[in-house]
């Protein structure tokens, strides 16, 4: 096959793509192989669809802030579809797009990122951290690594109640810098629980390369301080991802225990909407990570497997824009959260001073309240 | 009812609740095998098994993260940090993502964990066994703070806790472990949040304190009885959400106010009480409001007695507020 050379960042080592053709996607995809592909096609160009559109959106200043995705949508799409719906997911900044495969409305999404009365989280956090309990997405908080910790929690207790799910951590190279990574690493090897690590390791952390975030020959390598296997794949490669996730979810299913994936990827934009990545990435470095675009990647693949030919891709393309173009339409223009949402939530019935606060913005706002 | 000590009323707590729900999970460092340093989880592992009664990694940020992670998926744990002075490790945890779960997914996903940790000083610990920073907590939106000084509350807001639906610090007045007993209902005894206890009533001057400063505040207060002065005594036992009815029917009666709390004064907890007596009991106050606390320096160790509040600081406090108009 025509692959790119190997994506090997750092002093890791290479990781080998699998040599797959047509023939050989049956036994990595299963039965609905074909159908799979088109699944992994649409969840793809729907991120990229966002991310360019929402990109466009915050330029023009009508959404305050937003965390492109663009190259780690084989990451995302190949894990939410590889994963079964009872296990929960705990996110940094770049999954939402799991969210939305794992089935979670568009439009509500939208709602979220424009902050509206529609947000399911009543406009309280900055764009792109949704929470979509209906997907057991779990609400983020921006602070780096925290979230590592919970998936180590919500794994006990998955075993605890002999439920036969895991929990799924998603971090980035930066994290496992923070202190929580060694607390959530150290925890599931100790308690040996059903956690699967996903480190998706896009080789920046804002402007920090990972040379500056580890000694180590990979993050991969970290695991086996903690007493589990860690392995690297190949984060641009949707199938590669979708067949190793599977495969240790389905190992975990059967046998629980602790498990670290880095998938190797290159993120195509900048960190955020407030970041200038000419600043810090060498010459040269974004025609590499272009060359490892993974729905470049899968296209490449639906021509050699003749799924999905390039008028049907057009097709499925219009038909995502103007799914988000309606969404977006339909977001802008609902009204911000309504005044009675500030005081709302801190606690499960706010106490003083806050009901004094609540009733004396309401006096002076006429007494709208409920 | 029977006799025991606050440690012992702890372990009641945690057993009954234990027993009542299989959701009930205990984590922290030696409490299992060990039966926790001060012994407040004595006997548990060995009656619940180690899945409930878990000894974790030396790791403060990991045991409330696991908690935090069990919490999400239904689970009610029960964390214990062993001093209060260990747990800043694990505060980014508490204030980052324990105290802003509910709020920052729209309700979605409420976080109810109960950290249970010994506080304050008394006890020969210095800097890193005795601090009182329960106004780290106390300002953090999203928490609740509670502070029993007998064994009855200590089992009874333990278990309200426990059942609680918000996250909850509860902390342990460690010198008074053992010093303090008391007769404690059997069973499912729970003590509301958010009402003082009014200790012993007074019409001179109005006392305001928790936890392990309670038996102090008493004693000074039975000394000024032969002076004549009569103090009330208000245990606030419940930080957050405050009585703040209590504080102002006794202020209101008596027309002046003390504090006093082991911590620091500078934006400490008295802080909170003085600005609400200015807010709204100013037309009943006849005397200043005072602060009596631990001084505004890291914890001592050699002159620890001379640090936090004593008998004599605190009857000679009262003594010059009453006398003061």
């Amino acid at each position: 096959m025509t692959s790119p050379t190997t994506a090997s960042p750092g002093k890791g080592p290479a990781i080998v793509p699998l040599p797959y053709d047509a023939t050989t996607l049956l036994p990595l995809l299963g039965d609905g192989w074909r159908e799979r592909l088109v699944q992994m096609f649409r969840g793809m160009l729907l991120g990229r669809t966002l991310d360019t559109r929402m990109l466009n959106l915050q330029r023009q200043g009508r959404v305050g802030f937003y965390g492109p995705a663009s190259g780690q949508e084989a990451a995302n799409v190949g894990a939410a579809l590889a994963l079964e719906p009872q296990d929960w997911v705990f996110p940094g900044l770049r999954e939402q797009l799991i969210a939305l495969v794992r089935g979670y409305d568009l439009p509500r999404y939208v709602h979220h990122l424009f902050g509206n009365d529609m947000d399911p989280a009543k406009g309280r956090q900055m764009p792109c951290h949704p929470s979509a309990r209906e997907v057991q997405y779990v609400s983020m908080s921006s602070v780096i690594g925290t979230q590592i910790v919970h998936a180590v929690g919500c794994a006990f207790a998955q075993r605890y109640r002999k439920d036969r799910a895991i929990s799924v951590a998603f971090f980035g190279d930066g994290a496992t810098s923070a202190n929580d990574f060694h607390s959530g690493m150290n925890f599931a090897g100790v308690f040996d629980l059903p956690v699967l690590f996903v480190c998706t390791n896009n080789q920046w952390a804002i402007s920090v390369p990972t040379a500056r975030q580890t000694a180590a020959p990979s993050f991969a390598a970290k695991a086996s301080a903690y007493g589990f296997p860690g392995e690297r794949v190949d984060g641009t490669d949707v199938v590669a991802v979708y067949h190793h996730v599977r495969r240790v979810r389905g190992a975990m299913a059967e046998d629980p225990h602790p498990h670290l994936l880095e998938l190797v990827l290159y993120r195509l934009t900048p960190h955020s909407s407030s970041d200038d990545p000419s600043r810090y990435q060498p010459k040269g470095w974004r025609e590499e990570a272009m060359a490892r675009d993974p729905l470049a990647r899968l296209e490449e693949l639906l021509d050699r497997t003749g799924v999905l030919p390039a008028s049907e891709r057009e097709a499925i393309r219009r038909e995502l824009d103007a799914e988000i173009r309606s969404a977006i339409q339909e977001a802008e223009v609902i009204p911000p959260p309504r005044n009675e949402t500030l005081f709302q939530d801190t606690l499960k019935e706010p106490s003083w001073p806050l009901t004094e606060e609540r009733d004396s913005f309401d006096r002076e706002q006429g007494g709208h309240f409920p | 009812m029977t006799e025991m000590t606050i440690i012992q009323a702890i372990n009641r707590a945690l057993e009954f609740a234990m027993k009542d729900d299989p959701d009930v999970i205990c984590l922290g460092e030696d409490i299992g095998v060990n039966g926790g340093v001060f012994r407040a989880t004595e006997g548990l592992q060995k009656q619940f098994g180690e899945e409930r009664v878990m000894d974790t990694p030396l790791n403060e940020s990991g045991i409330i993260g696991t908690a935090v992670g069990m919490a999400l998926y239904g689970l009610k744990p029960v964390a214990e940090i062993q001093f209060l002075d260990f747990i800043y490790p694990g505060f980014d945890q508490i204030v980052s993502e324990l105290a802003k779960f509910r709020y920052r997914s729209g309700g979605q996903y409420p976080c109810h964990v109960v950290i249970r940790t010994p506080y304050g000083g008394g006890i020969k610990g210095g800097l890193y066994h005795s601090q009182s920073t329960e106004q780290l907590f106390t300002s953090t939106p999203g928490l609740k703070v509670v502070v029993p000084s007998t064994p009855a509350d200590a089992k009874g807001l333990l278990l309200t806790a426990i059942h609680d639906e918000d996250p909850v610090l509860f902390l342990e007045p460690k010198r008074i472990y053992r010093t303090v007993t008391g007769e404690v209902p059997e069973g499912d005894h729970r003590v509301p949040f958010g009402k003082a206890r009014v200790v012993r009533e007074g019409t001179d001057v109005s006392v305001f304190a928790y936890g392990a400063m309670i038996p102090t505040v008493q004693q000074a207060c039975q000394v000024l009885e032969t002076t004549g002065i009569r103090a009330e005594v208000v245990d606030l036992r419940s930080l957050m959400p405050l009585d703040t009815e209590a504080v102002l029917r006794s202020v209101e009666k008596t027309g002046r106010a003390v504090i006093v709390h082991e911590a620091p004064k500078f934006c400490g907890y008295g802080a909170e009480i003085a600005a609400l007596l200015a807010e709204k009991a100013i037309y009943s106050l006849k005397a200043p409001v005072l602060r009596i606390t631990g001084y505004d320096t890291p914890f001592p160790y050699s002159l620890e007695n001379l640090y936090l509040p004593n008998v004599d600081r605190i009857a000679r406090g009262i003594q010059r507020t009453v006398q003061a108009g």
